[in-house]
């Protein structure tokens, strides 16, 4: 469980959060909404300490992690998965050595133990063949699947999404949907997804939350929210789905 | 007035926490590098790099310094009857002084600035906060190993650009103009001591350490944005060569 309490957020003189509050239960998929650089990314970075928040707590299973010194901070992140909104895999090796790397550098697996597990996850979103290609070689939408399965290589139980489908045609869209969605089933993680990609995205959501000026506007589960009554919400939801459509 | 002292102060302010970070960031590199398991073969990756990338233009700027030298140290000389003495003059001066400084200048300009660059655009593209993301140390992966390849090759790329730069002065001085083979490399013998060579080695090793410790930390702290990389490395570049010539005044008042 990842609780936020009362964050606040400055850069220079730019208030970005501003007292957030969200509670991501355990299992399912928790997606975060909300108009560009309204401060989503930030918010899933304080969840795994890449942005230490100005004041508030965030609390990953009861212990709060943002005075946390390296080690410790380092064995709560070991719980994590981070897909990055550019993938950001590492361009000096190829997808597998990508894959490959939080094994490598964190268990005292064999490797034949790994590249059982690297062709496994590699297998499951559709790169079985692609491991010996570099970043620079492969598309977009390649980099992000490989980047999903550097993700879920070391069993997390929590894996964060920063924009999994955006910049990708609908169809590639709907299929990374799709895995998402699958691998959740499969792995039993706990999906925390920020997203733009309105409404696709409720298809695979537990429960949403929807960021607005600084605070959590409304949350709730699924059907739910999409009935909310809060103005931002419904003005936020029609803007996005007629755009859309 | 009292703007232009706030502004004086505040810049003063700046560039004084910009060296304690800088102090920091080596520190914690270099805790990471002495502590077991030795990454190795990251180590030696990084060596191979900057050998591969710095090699040829070493051994050309060598080649090139000791003709000079030898030219112009052959004209002087013979000004006082001395130009028996330019095996010594070329071998001293590229021992103490031109071999280490010419050589770290290059490989700040090949490797130095590569490695910026490289570590910026990580920075740019999320890569470093990726690594941050999985529970690995980025510093302990990515800058331990450099700094530590850059003091070993340093040294190395230094004997070699001493190597071919007193060839080179060999080539001008007795093959082009009229000295003794015998008188230039006599002279060479008499007047270096081992010395001369372990003081020039200590002087490239610690140029070594300062390129690939600046040009690590720039790289590394680049601003997240796309101007971040050609801009890390100008100042990694233009901050190696002037630590570069302040660290080798003091180095040389200290081993004189
Ligand atoms: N490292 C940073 N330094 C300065 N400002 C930042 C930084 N990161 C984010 N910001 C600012 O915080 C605000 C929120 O950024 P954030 O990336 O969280 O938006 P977002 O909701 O993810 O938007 P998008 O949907 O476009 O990705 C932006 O105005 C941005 O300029
Ligand atoms: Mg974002």
């Amino acid at each position: 469980m990842i609780e936020v309490i009362d964050v606040h957020k400055n850069f220079d003189h730019q208030e970005v959060l501003k007292g957030t509050n969200l509670t991501v239960e355990d299992g399912g998929i928790t997606t975060i909404i909300g108009g560009s650089g309204s401060g989503k990314t930030v918010l899933l970075k304080t969840m795994i300490a890449l942005l230490l928040p100005d004041s508030g707590q965030v609390l990953v299973d009861g212990t709060d992690i943002t005075g946390l010194g390296q080690k410790p901070l380092n064995e709560i992140r070991e719980k994590f998965g981070f897909l990055f909104q550019g993938a950001a895999l590492l361009d000096s090796m190829t997808i597998f050595d990508n894959v490959a790397f939080p094994l490598r550098e964190r268990t005292r697996l064999g490797e034949e133990a790994i590249n059982g597990k690297v062709l496994e996850r590699l297998d499951q979103v559709g790169l079985k063949d692609m491991g010996y290609k570099y970043p620079a070689e492969v598309s977009g939408g390649m980099k992000k699947r490989a980047g999903f399965a550097r993700a879920l290589v070391t069993d997390p139980e929590i894996v964060l999404f920063d924009e999994p489908t955006t910049g990708l045609d609908p169809l590639l869209g709907k299929s990374i949907h799709r895995l998402i969605a699958d691998m959740q089933r499969r792995l039993g993680f706990t999906g925390v997804i920020v997203s733009h990609d309105i409404p696709e995205v409720f298809t695979i959501s537990h429960r949403v939350a929807m960021l607005a000026d600084g605070v959590i506007a409304d949350h709730g589960p699924t059907e739910e929210f999409l009935e909310s009554p809060n103005p931002a919400v419904r003005q936020f939801l029609k803007g996005e789905s007629s755009d859309v459509a | 007035m009292t703007t232009v002292l706030a502004n004086i102060g505040g810049r003063t302010l700046g560039i004084v926490a910009g060296m304690g970070a800088g102090v920091v960031f080596l520190g914690s590199a270099l805790a990471w590098a002495l502590r077991p398991p030795a990454k190795i073969r990251l180590i030696i990756q990084q060596i191979r790099a900057i050998g591969v990338d710095s090699l040829l233009v070493v051994l050309l700027a060598g080649l090139f310094t000791g003709m000079v030298l030898g030219l112009q140290g052959y004209y002087s000389l013979r000004k006082f009857n001395a130009e028996s003495f330019l095996g010594a003059v070329v071998a001293l001066s590229l021992l103490r002084e031109l071999g280490p400084v010419l050589s770290a200048f290059m490989v700040t300009g090949r490797t130095g600035s590569a490695m910026a660059a490289e570590l910026a655009s990580m920075r740019v593209t999320e890569q470093i906060d990726a690594m941050h993301a999985m529970a690995i140390n980025p510093v302990k992966y990515l800058v331990s190993p450099r700094i530590v390849a850059g003091v070993i090759a340093m040294p190395l790329l230094t004997c070699m650009f001493n190597v071919i730069g007193i060839y080179g002065a060999y080539v001008v001085g007795v093959g082009l103009l009229d000295l003794g083979s015998g008188s230039y490399v006599s002279g060479m013998e008499q007047s270096v001591q081992l010395r001369d060579v372990v003081e020039g080695l200590i002087k490239s090793a610690t140029f070594g350490l300062i390129i690939s410790s600046v040009c690590c930390y720039k790289g590394f702290h680049a601003l997240p944005m796309a101007t971040g990389v050609g801009k890390a490395t100008t100042e990694a570049v233009v901050l190696s060569f002037v630590l570069i010539l302040v660290s080798d005044y003091f180095l040389t008042s200290v081993m004189l």
